[in-house]
């Protein structure tokens, strides 16, 4: 070893030792007790949507069905029983600061390692396979599905939202024109509504992911699912088009199961990004009422 | 719901004439689980076994069974006749419990299985969602009733089934074939017998009532 190398080793050390420091250890703890949390129950503002629908729903059978949807959240609660059988695919937004050191195994056999536990230990549904066509259970529900983000900052923040394959079947992608405008956008996403019908679990939580490029747009839509049902996109325009597609969706009588009713979705929610001067990707990314997210900081 | 229609299962095939489409009732007695995995299955049994296909692979006579000899020349686990399915992968049950979540899946998946089925001696199913034309020709041509369970409302219907046991396709895990004891376990008749479809009729009606 000559001393120039000498000298850029400790030159390296000095700089890791400022980094903070999480051990993977901590990482697979937190992973695995999100993927029980957000089984079993659902998150608040889910939860008080359903509730005030239950109140306001005016179709016979939609409202039966409210009120079934809400015995169900009670139970699931206090049994410990998960809200919905098909307890998902675990798809994760993860967020790492730049300024983080991760110890131990990779990140992302951490973060597969407490999907393991969580599932396993949890009692959750095993719905993952290991090949598309060969079909064979992998029996512990990996691998998840993990989308990263670097950010600015010392911190990991982690985003789990369970995904179940019903409402998944019925999300779609187009490839808008320009001269499709806002109209294009608000026919494409009713149409996709539409075919869901009572196949996605309504009521359902419509996520859009609007610009970018073709995956870009799914992951926004996916993304989009995350936001709580009450908020609002920071852009004025985006945040008009959510209010008015959502009156849309829900006057299309789709209703609770699909039985009649005013509600179709409780939200509809939009993502966007900057996108090519010669297109408009659009995705609707389905989710049913049980669109299950939590977000842990470490 | 003041008056609570609860229905024997499985029934007499001359009751399914008397569901109609809309029909909110409570069903007792015996399903059975089958979904995707465990429907490909049943179905690449049948056809195999009709085809005349030895278990070499080499072609041979041409055979029609009922549902009753493709359970007892052992080409079935279960004899399907006047049974129901519950299209249904649970969560595992934690000790003490009878079953996990146990709501619907989407029913749509099995129809390219399901029209066969019903030609021999499936009278039921219980799912969610949409059907194709195919397996809604094949219901009134057999028939046959198709229900739904409230999709995501899987905690709630597992306190309706009393007893569960696999009694096929083990190795499938969740979607192994269940024989399972349900009570006062809430469905609606989505398609009956003569082909009304509740997905289209209840919308349209909620729409015209506005």
């Amino acid at each position: 070893m000559n001393i120039m190398d000498d000298l850029s080793y400790l030159r390296k050390e000095t700089l890791v030792r400022k980094m903070r420091e999480i051990h993977t250890d901590i990482i697979v703890e937190t992973v695995r007790d999100m993927c029980i949390s957000a089984n079993l129950n659902l998150a608040l503002d889910m939860e008080q949507a359903i509730r005030r629908a239950a109140e306001t729903e005016d179709g016979k059978l939609g409202k039966q069905i409210l009120g079934q949807l809400i015995e169900n959240m009670d139970i699931a609660k206090e049994d410990g029983i998960p809200i919905c059988q098909d307890t998902g695919m675990a798809v994760f937004f993860v967020n790492v600061g730049q300024d983080l050191h991760i110890t131990g195994m990779s990140l992302t056999d951490a973060i597969n390692e407490g999907v393991r536990r969580g599932y396993t230990e949890g009692y959750l549904r095993k719905s993952v396979v290991a090949d598309p066509l060969i079909r064979e259970n992998t029996k512990d529900n990996t691998p998840a599905i993990i989308h990263y983000d670097i950010v600015p900052g010392d911190k990991l923040t982690i985003t789990i939202a369970p995904k179940g394959f019903g409402s998944e079947n019925m999300s779609r992608v187009f490839m808008l024109k320009p001269s499709d405008g806002e109209e294009g956008v608000k026919a494409a996403v009713l149409q996709a509504v539409k075919d869901a019908g009572p196949n996605a679990c309504p009521p359902m939580v419509v996520g859009v992911g609007l610009g970018g490029d073709f995956e870009l747009a799914a992951k926004l839509a996916k993304k989009a699912l995350t936001r709580a049902t009450d908020s609002h996109s920071d852009k004025e325009h985006i945040a008009r088009i959510e209010r008015e597609l959502l009156e849309m969706v829900n006057s299309t009588g789709i209703g609770p199961g699909g039985l009649g009713g005013r509600t179709t979705a409780l939200a509809v929610n939009i993502e966007t990004y900057a996108t090519h001067i010669a297109g408009m990707p659009l995705a609707v990314n389905m989710c049913c009422h049980v669109n299950r997210h939590v977000t842990r900081e470490i | 719901m003041d008056s609570k229609t609860v229905i024997n299962v499985p029934f007499e095939r001359a009751q399914v004439e008397k569901l109609k489409s809309g029909d909110y009732v409570y069903l007792t007695g015996t399903l059975y689980s089958a979904r995707d995995a465990a429907h490909k299955r049943l179905y690449d049994s049948i056809v195999n076994a009709e085809s005349g296909m030895t278990m070499g692979g080499e072609a041979g006579n041409k055979t029609t069974f009922s549902g009753k000899e493709l359970y007892e020349e052992g080409i079935l686990p279960l004899d399907i006749t006047d049974n129901i399915f519950y299209y249904l992968g649970p969560t595992p049950a934690k000790e003490g419990q009878v079953i996990g979540s146990a709501g619907p899946t989407t029913s749509s998946r099995m129809d390219k299985y399901t029209p066969l089925l019903l030609s021999k001696g499936l009278v039921g199913m219980i799912g969610k969602g949409k059907r194709s034309q195919a397996v809604i020709d094949a219901i009134v041509e057999h028939k046959a009733v198709y229900f739904a369970a409230v999709g995501g409302a899987g905690a709630l219907l597992s306190k309706c089934i009393k007893k569960s046991e696999v009694i096929a396709y083990d190795d499938l895990g969740t979607e192994a074939i269940r024989k399972m004891e349900v009570e006062d376990f809430p469905v609606i008749v989505v398609i009956d017998s003569e082909g009304n479809n509740l997905y289209e009729t209840a919308v349209e009606d909620y729409n015209s009532s506005k």
